[in-house]
């Protein structure tokens, strides 16, 4: 049974449908795998019960001849997404206590779809952290530690996402994508995470960071399952303003085409940062290479304002949280510190409740938006914005995809990086994509010197996912990455 | 106009007030939400999980409320910007879930405009609106319900507002009072606000300041949150007082925001304000700009009805109702529709005189509304018919609408009825008159000799004689006859 | 730019987050490290670039006037810290 938990979605749905096992058959497997992996923190909410539940429905489903795309697949969710009865803590001591009364959208397409519920797994707090360190209830560690002995983060927000995929103990996540999210801890996990266009997924339901740049996107380990779940997730959502009001493609077909004759490939020099490791630069090569093999004409790009993209980055996102985050507050939901006089409540509610990390951005996007500040870091930094999606423009009326890596560095130690700044470096990479609100996705690639995993990232066009999609199969195919299970 | 002005010990100032009126929009479901906006409900019923503001909810914008304000621009001849932005204004407060209420900043719906405001006696003076903005309303605290807690009821949450705000040009308590009721009017006319100030349908938010001829503007407080016309004018009167009153002290105005207490007459700083605020106004990231096209806009504007203005007009030049009577059927739009079905092919300044004497003494007396009238509009005008053909004199007309208005009864039946139909031949007159005469030779006598006021007394006599039936223009003619 | 501790107590003030006393310093220091990073945007030319709040590319969507929410006050009260007859309760609040 244990070969159960090394398969891609694509496999089991084979699987199933030959009846070599039945869905709880499969929901077992990955039940035991996620107990036998206990100690490496996966879960804030496991739902054991619940997801043995649904496998039954699923079973039945597939016995009638009625199955569902996703029926008799086990998955996590991170726990951001609201689900309905089941706590939804978004790693914060704030709303440690909070059970949604709704489901979110993203949520609710994959349970229509027949998916089965494991749990909600960690994060970073309120998706605020490249390391999985600033959650309340401890950070997930990368399974691919037992590789060098030592704790390794699985990269944040969506680190418990990504690390429950790699140890095999769910088939997919989901995860939530805001300057890197979804694709640094995919990279350092050594699986596949997406981050589709940004209205591509409903954010309806999602616990909000910074509204104009997150997005929700899956984690697998393969393309073609992360093109499968992402079929499900997207749509158009009449409660979410921001949602794309586009029909979804069959992602599923952009794969799997290994000709990329008149693909062009943008390779941004802007992204050779002083200090990157030669592994990296030697990866991002090879990558090229590979692509230039199947027919890609490889052309070199300029995206001048990329460097500005962190600062841009820590000036919208810390402005847009400081205000979505003003709702935790101790009234309506969630962790209060009762006191006598209401301001009283509120100040040391939020002191208590919220980690240091999301004070210090909540803080900033205060500062940032207050009077005085407004226009030299607000302002600026929407105009700077403006200026790195025309970049972005630019260059894609010449290329089709841009390649680069995903990350800087492989996954580091656990409580490695004191320093906020060198952590948002993390993000170097994947903050302009989502700045833009193009899509991008994390391919594992190959592994660094000591054996951990590394990952080209593939920026695509506004709503052009099936050429990101294209592209990554074609480095899956040819990279052979050695998945941990 | 005379200058108003308040005199104290030492000078006299003038006083400059701006006006924000805050109109819920008549829609059923609120701006953002699709609950509803019923009043009266139980505490947190009209809530949706968006106006809870729960983890991960979004707003999605009722285009009803975009058009009622559009409509509003377009009423308050304001221009409409074809691109506007919904902003946060960020502070907490208990009844404001989201830690931020959507409203709209650099960016408004509606741009500037002007009202004109009207007097008594006749005089009119225009007010400039600066802006109109859609906002969601917050929700409600009650203070009174426990000795140390506070009870929030989220109902109102998420309710539409129109925030119109005026310029700076109102110089007197009764200007903001014609003001306030003149919007109030022109938002009933389009159908965009129920004007209702009991219910909190239209509130009011006052900066007041003061200064001496030709100095320039002094320092402003605002003070918050006035539900009726009379206590705008109260709390101006009160607030520029003590304003005039701390500058004689030689003490400076400082710019905060004020409660207004009816019961003492005073205004009194609002604690809950204290902290200076600054609201970190920033484009609401889960909603895009509001792009309008002119044909957007053209279609609303064709379906703008009459308003006060224009029916002023068209009652003075085409009713020949006097000034004061028209400005006073014109505000309110049940009014003015009664006055035109009660005028239909009518003598509009005949009808225009029972509305504004008979009916709206018999309303008031009351208590009722127009709009509950025991006598329709219809039979107001048929009444007016049989005073224009001499079926019933004025003063008989007087006793059928007071049987009107207590039947509901039409008036030729009550005419019938209690046969009050004005006798108006000489053959059923002549003989009355004769026995008038026969019945007085010896005052006849007199008046042949020239006490000539006499005559009033056969008149009295004639009508008298006929129970007040006949027609009394007749009766001078006859009687003059008879007596020369 | 420098941020002082008086400027950190009254951003956290204005955010509703209590800091200590004894934290401010710490606090300020680190907040300055952050802002003067991101001081390099100042170097960017923008003038004449629009500011941008969102990159969806779509128009605003309109939703009909209706009533299809609301109605389950037990739900909006479900979690909440303190309730009574149907209200949230907060400490009272003096106006
Ligand atoms: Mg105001
Ligand atoms: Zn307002």
């Amino acid at each position: 049974m244990s070969e159960i938990v090394s398969k891609t979605i694509l496999q089991i749905k084979e699987g199933l449908k030959k009846r070599d096992y039945s869905a709880l058959e499969v929901t077992d497997a990955f039940i035991s795998a996620s107990e036998s992996n206990k100690k490496l923190n996966f879960y804030n909410t496991f739902t054991k019960e619940k997801a043995i539940e649904m496998a039954k429905t699923s079973q039945s489903r597939i016995d009638s001849g009625e199955d569902k795309i996703l029926d008799g697949i086990p998955i996590a969710i991170k726990d951001l997404f609201c689900t309905e009865g089941t706590l939804t803590t978004a790693s914060s001591k704030i709303l440690g206590n909070f059970i949604p009364n709704y489901e979110s959208t993203v949520t609710q397409n994959l349970w229509d779809a027949g998916a089965i519920m494991l749990g909600k797994v960690g994060c970073d707090e309120f998706a605020m952290g490249s390391s999985n360190e600033t959650s309340f209830f401890g950070e997930v560690i990368n399974p691919w530690s037992k590789v060098i002995n030592k704790n390794l983060s699985p990269g944040g927000s969506s680190g418990g996402s990504a690390a429950v995929v790699s140890a095999g103990a769910a088939l997919a996540a989901t995860g939530t994508d805001t300057g890197g999210s979804i694709r640094q801890p995919a990279a350092f996990c050594g699986v596949t995470g997406i981050k589709p266009t940004y209205g591509r997924c409903s954010r309806w339901g999602i616990i909000a960071f910074a509204s104009s740049l997150d997005q929700a996107g899956p984690i697998t380990k393969t393309v073609n399952d992360s093109a499968l779940m992402l079929n499900v997730m997207s749509g158009f959502d009449p409660k979410d303003s921001t949602s794309a009001n586009k029909n979804t493609p069959d992602f599923l077909k952009a794969c799997g085409n290994f000709n990329l004759k008149n693909l062009k490939v943008g390779i941004p020099k802007e992204y050779q940062i002083s200090g990157m490791s030669s592994e990296i630069i030697n990866l991002w090569e090879t990558g090229h290479g590979w692509l230039k093999d199947r027919g890609a004409d490889i052309i070199e790009v300029s995206l001048p304002h990329t460097k500005y993209a962190l600062p841009t980055y820590y000036v919208i996102a810390p402005a847009e949280a400081s205000s979505n985050l003003a709702r935790y507050d101790g009234v309506k939901y969630g962790y209060r510190n009762s006191q006598n006089h209401l301001d009283d409540l509120y100040a040391n509610t939020r002191a208590d409740g919220f980690g240091n990390e999301v004070k210090r951005r909540i803080l900033i996007g205060t500062y940032v938006l207050s009077a005085g500040y407004y226009d030299a870091y607000y302002r600026k930094a929407q105009r700077v914005r403006n200026l790195i999606i025309q970049d972005f423009n630019k260059v894609f009326k010449d290329v089709d995809v841009i390649l680069t890596p995903t990350t800087p560095s492989a996954a580091f130690e656990v409580g490695s990086q004191q320093d906020p700044i060198s952590m948002y470096m993390n993000d170097v990479f994947t903050v302009p994509a989502s700045l833009a609100g193009l899509p991008a996705m994390s391919v594992p690639s190959g592994l660094s010197t000591n054996g951990l995993p590394l990952g080209l990232q593939i920026i695509g066009k506004q709503f052009d996912e099936e050429n990101v999609l294209k592209v990554a199969s074609n480095i899956e195919d040819q990279a052979k990455f050695p998945f941990l299970n | 106009m005379e200058k108003f002005l308040i005199h104290g010990e030492k000078d006299d100032y003038q006083i400059v007030v701006g006006l924000e009126v805050h109109a819920q929009v008549n829609s059923q479901s609120k701006l953002f939400s699709g609950s509803s906006t019923n009043f009266g409900s139980k505490p947190n019923e009209n809530v949706s999980l968006v106006d809870a503001a729960m983890p991960g909810m979004l707003p999605v914008i009722n285009e009803f409320c975009i058009k009622q304000a559009i409509k509003s621009g377009l009423g308050l001849n304001a221009k409409i910007n074809k691109f506007s932005v919904f902003d946060r204004k960020n502070y907490f407060y208990a009844d404001l879930p989201q830690g931020y209420q959507i409203s709209q900043y650099s960016d408004p719906i509606v741009g500037e405009g002007t009202v004109e405001i009207n007097f008594p006696d006749g005089a009119t003076k225009k007010i400039g609106i600066e802006r109109i903005h859609l906002e969601q309303d917050a929700g409600k605290s009650l203070h009174d319900q426990h000795p140390s807690k506070s009870y929030i009821d989220l109902n109102r949450s998420g309710v539409a507002l129109m925030e119109i705000v005026s310029k700076p040009d109102i110089s007197s308590p009764e200007e903001a009072g014609a003001y306030i009721k003149k919007i109030r009017s022109i938002l009933r006319y389009l159908g965009t606000c129920d004007g209702n100030m009991e219910q909190g349908s239209l509130r009011c938010d006052v900066n007041v300041s003061v200064k001496k001829d030709g100095d320039p503007l002094g320092i402003r407080c605002e003070i918050k949150n006035l539900n009726s016309v009379r206590f705008v004018m109260q709390a101006i009167t009160t607030e520029a007082h003590r304003q005039v009153e701390e500058i004689e002290n030689g003490n400076e105005i400082i710019q905060e925001t004020r409660l207004f207490d009816a019961v003492k007459s005073e205004t009194r700083p609002m604690r809950s304000k204290e902290n200076a605020h600054d609201y970190r106004y920033f484009p609401d990231p889960d909603l895009i700009p509001l792009v309008l096209t002119d044909e957007y806009i053209n279609d609303i504007k064709k379906s703008l009805p009459s308003l006060p203005d224009q029916i002023r007009k068209n009652l003075v030049d085409n009713y020949g109702v006097s000034e004061y009577d028209a400005s006073v059927i014109s505000e309110e739009k049940e009014i003015s529709d009664y006055f035109f079905l009660a005028s239909k092919g009518r003598d509009g300044k005949l009808v225009s005189n029972w509305l504004t004497t008979e009916l709206f003494g018999s309303l008031n007396k009351n208590n009722l509304k127009i709009e509950d009238s025991p006598i329709s509009p219809e039979h107001l005008g048929e009444l007016v018919d049989f005073i224009s053909d001499g079926t019933i004199s004025g003063r008989i007309a007087k006793d059928v609408f007071a049987e009107m208005f207590e039947t509901k009864k039409n008036p030729s039946n009550v005419i019938d009825e209690k046969g009050l139909k004005q006798i108006s031949s000489s053959d059923d007159l002549i003989p009355m008159i004769e026995r008038v005469i026969s019945n007085n030779l010896d005052k006849v006598d007199e008046y042949k000799n020239g006490k000539e006021q006499l005559f009033g007394f056969f008149v009295g006599q004639v009508m008298k004689e006929s129970s007040g039936k006949a027609n009394p223009k007749l009766v001078n003619q006859l009687l003059k006859e008879k007596l020369n | 730019m420098p941020i002082d501790k008086d400027t950190v107590s009254k951003v956290s003030n204005l955010a509703r987050i209590k800091i200590d006393n004894n934290q401010l310093e710490k606090i300020s220091k680190e907040l300055e490290a952050v802002m003067g990073w991101i001081d390099s945007l100042s170097e960017v030319e923008t003038s004449g670039i629009e500011p941008v709040a969102n990159v969806t590319g779509q128009k605003l969507p309109l939703r009909e006037d209706k009533v299809t929410d609301g109605g389950y006050s037990d739900k909006i009260l479900n979690n909440a810290p303190e309730k009574e007859g149907g209200f949230f309760v907060v400490p009272k609040v003096i106006e």
